[in-house]
């Protein structure tokens, strides 16, 4: 655990507001939370210059008042820092990590704006990702208030025409 | 380059090269690719939403219908999220039969590759051979757990079924055989002049666009990215248990070829130590009904890459969120440099060599004929009066001609 602790110790030394917001909880997970303000300072340093070269993938939760991005980064040998961040739901943008950082995460990042209602700044035009073109605009089905029937009451055009 | 001379062809959702559908929009230049553009989310079937309301019991069997083929990798990986927050040790001898189902699933699926790009490349003769090859492993699986695929083997804190002295010795006999077959699959595509050509410098893609882009599983690792979620995020068996990572620096579809049946011989290794060294003793642990709140990431070298889960649970029996990330879902988005400069003949070829799948890249469609939970199974009656009713409406209507054949039958 000495690794995952290095690099602990060097996130909160080099960044104060990550002293009380980092953990380790177990061999090769380390867990951190940064305001949506410092993301891009934190994310940055991490991925070029604490050599976290992978995205595994972009997890989005709905958390009450905020939707929760987790940015789950890796290195090569398995080390990975799960990078937490809070958008509130009355204004959901973010920036986009696909064009300066990461090309892969481009589906990762249309899935928080088809099943979560998020706003990706920089996300370059193109097909949606995974829901339908006919899917109903508003409609966040990952949303915790969010079910099925709700489809079904929208769901009211003729079959054929 | 002339734009009136661009040639759009859409190739999908129904596909000429993939049982699934996915709809790539292909550019041509003459013969020529110039640029390729991909609509997904055709088999998005709501999954991760529905993991939100059903129990983990029910998630284990739900999550393993992500995906026919690595249908086990997908239920292993959540598990371990789950068995992480819970803090469930497994047992050993439950960890090592994981591991050795994991290397019987990635055998069906490597084999069934092959089987496949020798069909998109015309060489159904290794097609066939392939497949039956293919049905020694599926009937190992379905002697052990009672499933083809879908084996359901897992249990959270451990395996559902034991292995007994017969079983181990039916699957080092098989092992044997599959073997002597995969060396001479390596054998044809190493020394069959054909093929080689066939394949050489086909969706090429190189070590630095792999990185970049975040490729993973064989596809990557056939452009040198020495990475395996095995080795590097050990999980179940794999830190006790000696094996090489494959990789080749062809950056082809001839690499992915090499690589995939490389594996299989690594698998064919693994599967004998686990059944010679096996420890004794239980298979899981009693998991609690309800788990701790919590969160846990896990990773799994599925047969086409590294499967990623992430559980969040929240005190209940139910999980707060589940997210699920398939390899195709980042080595789909290589295809479009794979092909670049491409001729159109190689589309299916280069799709077919990421071993795509598109069912666990898009998990989560609505089915059809859901209706707000009052889902209807019709009769045999019922659904032949059906459609004898809808044909009527639009005109057709065999009233006549049934009668005309009923009194031929008297």
């Amino acid at each position: 655990m000495a690794n995952e602790q290095a690099i602990q110790a060097e996130l909160q030394e080099k960044f104060p507001y990550f002293s009380e917001k980092i953990n380790v909880s177990g061999d090769r997970r380390i867990w951190a939370e940064v305001e949506p303000a410092n993301f891009f300072e934190a994310f940055d340093y991490i991925v070029k210059k604490m050599d976290f070269p992978v995205l595994c993938i972009i997890t989005g939760l709905d958390s009450g008042d905020n939707l929760e991005l987790i940015y789950h980064l890796s290195r090569r040998d398995g080390t990975m820092l799960n990078l937490k961040t809070f958008i509130p739901k009355a204004n959901p943008v973010h920036k986009t990590v696909m064009v300066d950082y990461f090309p892969g995460a481009e589906l990762y990042e249309r899935e928080l704006v088809d099943l979560l209602g998020m706003r990706i700044e920089g996300l370059p035009e193109g097909n949606r990702y995974p829901l339908p073109d006919d899917w109903p605009e508003g409609q966040y089905p990952l949303r915790k208030d969010w079910t099925a029937d709700i489809l079904d009451k929208l769901d009211k055009q003729p079959e054929e025409k | 380059m002339n734009p009136d001379k661009i040639v759009k062809i859409p190739m999908g959702p129904q596909h000429p090269a993939l049982k699934e559908p996915a709809c790539f929009t292909i550019s041509l230049n003459g013969e020529k690719l110039v640029d390729l553009d991909l609509r997904l989310g055709y088999n998005h079937r709501g999954i991760e939403k529905a993991a939100e309301e059903r129990t983990y019991i029910q998630n284990i069997y739900l999550l393993e219908r992500i995906c026919g083929i690595c249908s086990h990798s997908h239920t292993t990986c959540m598990i371990q999220c789950v068995e992480q927050i819970a803090g469930l040790e497994v047992p050993a001898r439950g960890r090592w039969l994981r591991t050795m189902v994991g290397e019987l699933e990635r055998v069906h699926s490597h084999l069934l590759w092959l089987g496949v790009a020798a069909h998109e490349v015309g060489f159904d003769t290794l097609l066939m051979y392939s497949w039956r090859d293919r049905e020694i492993v599926m009937d190992l699986l379905a002697a052990m757990t009672g499933n083809r695929v879908n084996y359901s083997f897992n249990l959270i804190g451990g395996a559902k079924l034991d292995i007994t002295e017969e079983q181990k010795k039916d699957i080092l006999k098989a092992v044997d055989a599959l073997e002597e077959r995969t060396k001479y699959y390596i054998e044809v595509a190493t020394e069959e002049t054909t093929l080689v050509a066939r394949l050489s410098n086909v969706g090429y893609i190189s070590l630095d666009d792999v990185m970049r882009i975040g490729v993973v599983g064989p596809t990557g690792r056939a452009s040198g990215l020495d990475s395996d979620a095995r080795k590097d995020d050990p999980y179940a068996a794999y830190d006790e248990i000696p094996f090489k990572v494959i990789t080749d620096t062809h950056c082809d579809v001839y690499g992915r070829a090499l690589v995939r049946m490389g594996e299989l011989m690594e698998s064919y290794k693994i599967i004998r130590y686990v059944l010679q060294n096996l420890p004794d003793g239980p298979i899981a642990v009693k998991a609690p009904r309800k788990i701790p709140a919590g969160e846990a990431i896990s990773r799994y070298e599925a047969p086409r890459g590294e499967d990623v889960h992430y559980v969040r649970a929240n005190g209940t029996d139910k999980p707060e969120r589940m997210r699920v990330r398939a390899p195709t879902m980042v080595n789909l988005l290589a295809v479009p440099k794979m092909l670049k400069g491409d001729n159109l003949a190689d589309v299916a070829i280069t799709i077919a060599a990421i071993d795509p799948c598109f069912s666990c890249t898009d998990r989560a469609i609505r089915v059809s004929d859901y209706d707000g939970g009052n889902a209807k199974v019709m009769t045999w009656e019922e659904t032949r009066q059906f459609s004898i009713d809808w044909y009527r409406k639009n005109g057709v209507d065999f009233t006549e001609l049934n009668k005309r054949f009923a009194n031929r039958i008297k």
